[in-house]
């Protein structure tokens, strides 16, 4: 059986009246990428804040590394590294002062695992620069350093590729991937962005308005929900021979759309072609959160 | 565990890489400067109404007229006894060629100290007090802070023994920058000299009864004490401010405006005596050595500093329970 790193449990947080998490429970798997996905404010922040020791949970358990992070703090936080929205070193020391500083806050890490992480993420030679000198993208960087140093087993990182560039975004995506699958952490990423999750996680869990609403593996949840996009004149031509092998959807643009499968949809292009009908535009298109949302909640909306 | 020299030494790097204590350094050396200036000019005008080297003999008049008015009969003892005291005074500023109406870099000092106290000391104590923790929050940095393996209270602890040792520091940089700045212009004698003290202040008015002379560097010492004694009060409460209230700058608004109102109240609550509980009317506790009147009837050194503890203990202990409580957003 894999390993279980990260065991939440019935977790529930109230605020004056209000049941902002109500109930969630989810269990990490050791070398998985577990993706945590919700639009903004559902309380993915929330959750997240709670597994991090920042914000007591009202009810409920969170076991990290098997130590109940309420009774047994310091030997649950041992186990876990972590990046809560921005990573917000301090600007004013250098990267290399400001993984003193957090190494200092472990036990038994020095000059040697500091020197190690610096070059996993890449920083060595801007280490000694002031913080405030750095780009966004080493920020992230140096703040992955930093939840790295205590060679912990859970790694939790909210939002990792926020304000990141394209390239960044790619870069972050395959260091979190080698993180998983060659040292063997669970990362817990949380997003708003399906296409992310979808490129980056095994497992997800999809939240929304403060509860788990279904909890799978990437293939599950978003195979057989990827749409094709149509265009092609003559218009109604084309409809009718669609029509007549599968069930279309006309968008207000005046394309259609399709279901998506590998084999039978370059037939039912072949087909179109074969009729006459010159196909100009035809593409993949991922389903939206939104769309996904629709259908998972069953027509409850966003909030 | 981690040891708590790691979080105090983490803490101290901050507080260094932000130069707080610099530009403090640099704020009492450029006021000291121009204290000692003012009173240079003091000096050379009452040399100028004076006369020039005649403060000698003036003394020497002076003290023939005390001897003579002690042994006669017709004073009474108490009377007697303080020309005695104000005799010795006089014999020994002659004896150790000290103008009295000159200041030597000691002497310096301690009017600096005692009219720092009330609010000079404890603005520049605020300036480092303030954010030490809100700045934290202001960052973001509070996120990583409290997500180590290291309980809150002893992230906390570190923090306020650094503020402190921050304290006792800017505690000794205004001794040390007064005496040696204003030693350049007034010479650095005078360690000594005799001070009065010892008065008692009752109903009656201001009781000399129990009035003494000690040395100058007794004296010193004691000021010292009460200094470092108000830095770390006001230093507390502003390390509440700073748990309490995540912006800096309104927290630091808040101490101000309570600083400047014990100043201002200090001046006119007289007949409000509940007034006397506030920890900014009892800041003033060199006045108690001096004999000057306290703001509000009834008050002593000892009530003041009673007063002072109770607000000291009840920051540290309003700062500790809100901040190992509170859910960081």
């Amino acid at each position: 059986m894999e390993k279980i790193t990260l065991s939440v449990h019935n977790l529930k947080k109230v605020i004056g009246k209000k049941e902002i998490i109500k109930g969630i429970s989810f269990d990490l798997k050791e070398g998985e990428v577990f993706g945590f996905l919700g639009p903004n404010g559902a309380g993915k922040t929330t959750t997240i804040r709670m597994l991090v020791g920042l914000i007591k949970p009202t009810s409920g358990s969170i076991q990290i590394g098997g130590y109940n992070i309420v009774d047994n703090f310091e030997e649950a936080m041992k186990h876990l590294g972590c990046i809560v929205e921005n990573p917000e070193l301090y600007p004013y020391l250098s990267g290399y002062d400001n993984l003193r500083h957090f190494a200092n806050m472990l036990d038994g890490i020095g000059k040697e695992r500091i020197r190690e992480v610096t070059e996993l993420v890449g920083l060595k030679d801007r280490i000694h620069d002031r913080v405030k000198t750095y780009s966004l993208g080493m920020r992230q960087r140096l703040g992955i350093a930093q939840a790295l140093l205590g060679r912990p087993k859970v790694l939790i990182l909210d939002e990792p590729t926020n304000g990141l560039d394209p390239a960044g975004i790619r870069e972050m995506r395959e260091f979190i991937r080698f993180l998983a699958e060659d040292e063997g952490l669970s990362v817990l990423v949380s997003s708003h962005l399906l296409s992310e999750i979808q490129l980056l996680c095994d497992r997800v869990a999809i939240i929304s308005r403060g509860a788990v609403i279904r909890t799978d593996t990437v293939l599950n949840l978003l195979s057989n929900r990827e749409r094709v996009i149509w265009r092609f004149h003559p218009f109604e031509m084309g409809k009718e021979v669609l029509r007549s092998v599968t069930t279309i959807d006309e968008r207000e643009d005046g394309s259609i759309s399709t279901e998506y499968d590998e084999i039978t949809t370059p037939e039912w292009n072949k087909m179109l072609v074969e009729a006459g009908v010159s196909v100009t535009e035809m593409y993949r298109k991922m389903p939206v959160l939104e769309d996904l949302f629709l259908e998972l909640t069953g027509g409850d909306s966003i909030e | 565990m981690i040891p708590l020299n790691k979080l105090i030494h983490n803490e101290m790097m901050k507080l260094i890489a932000k130069k707080r204590l610099v530009v403090i350094a640099i704020i009492i050396g450029f006021l000291v400067a121009m204290f000692t200036y003012a009173q240079y000019k003091e000096v050379e005008r009452q040399r100028e109404k004076l006369g020039t080297d005649d403060w000698r003999t003036m003394i020497q008049q002076t003290i023939i007229d005390q001897q003579n008015r002690i042994s006669s009969a017709r004073i009474s003892d108490e009377w007697k006894k303080q020309l005695q005291i104000s005799l010795q005074q006089n014999q020994y500023y002659l004896d150790h060629d000290i103008n009295p109406s000159e200041p030597g870099a000691p002497t310096f000092m301690r009017i600096f100290l005692e009219n720092s106290i009330e609010l000079f000391i404890p603005l520049m104590v605020m300036v480092i007090a303030s954010d030490i923790v809100s700045s934290e929050h202001s960052q973001g940095s509070i996120k990583l802070l409290l997500t180590r393996p290291v309980k809150r209270w002893k992230v906390l602890l570190s923090k306020y023994i650094t503020l402190s040792l921050a304290i006792s520091l800017i505690v000794a940089i205004a001794g040390l920058l007064s005496y040696s700045i204003s030693g350049l212009v007034f010479g650095y004698k005078g360690w000594g000299a005799p001070v009065l003290t010892g008065f008692t202040v009752s109903d009656a008015g201001l009781n000399t009864a129990s009035v003494k002379l000690i040395d100058q560097w007794q004296f010193l010492l004691m000021d010292f004490g009460l200094v470092w004694l108000v830095a770390i009060v006001v230093g507390t409460l502003s390390f509440m401010l700073s748990v309490l209230i995540r912006s800096t700058a309104a927290g630091m608004g808040v101490m101000l405006a309570a600083l400047i109102s014990g100043a201002i109240l200090s001046n006119m609550v007289s007949s409000w005596e509940s007034a006397k509980y506030f920890f900014m009317v009892n800041l003033k506790l060199t006045n108690y050595m001096n004999g000057n009147p306290p703001p509000i009837e009834g008050m002593t050194l000892s009530f003041s500093m009673m007063v002072l503890l109770v607000w000291w203990a009840a920051g540290l202990f309003v700062s500790f329970f809100v901040f190992t409580k509170k859910d960081v957003f």
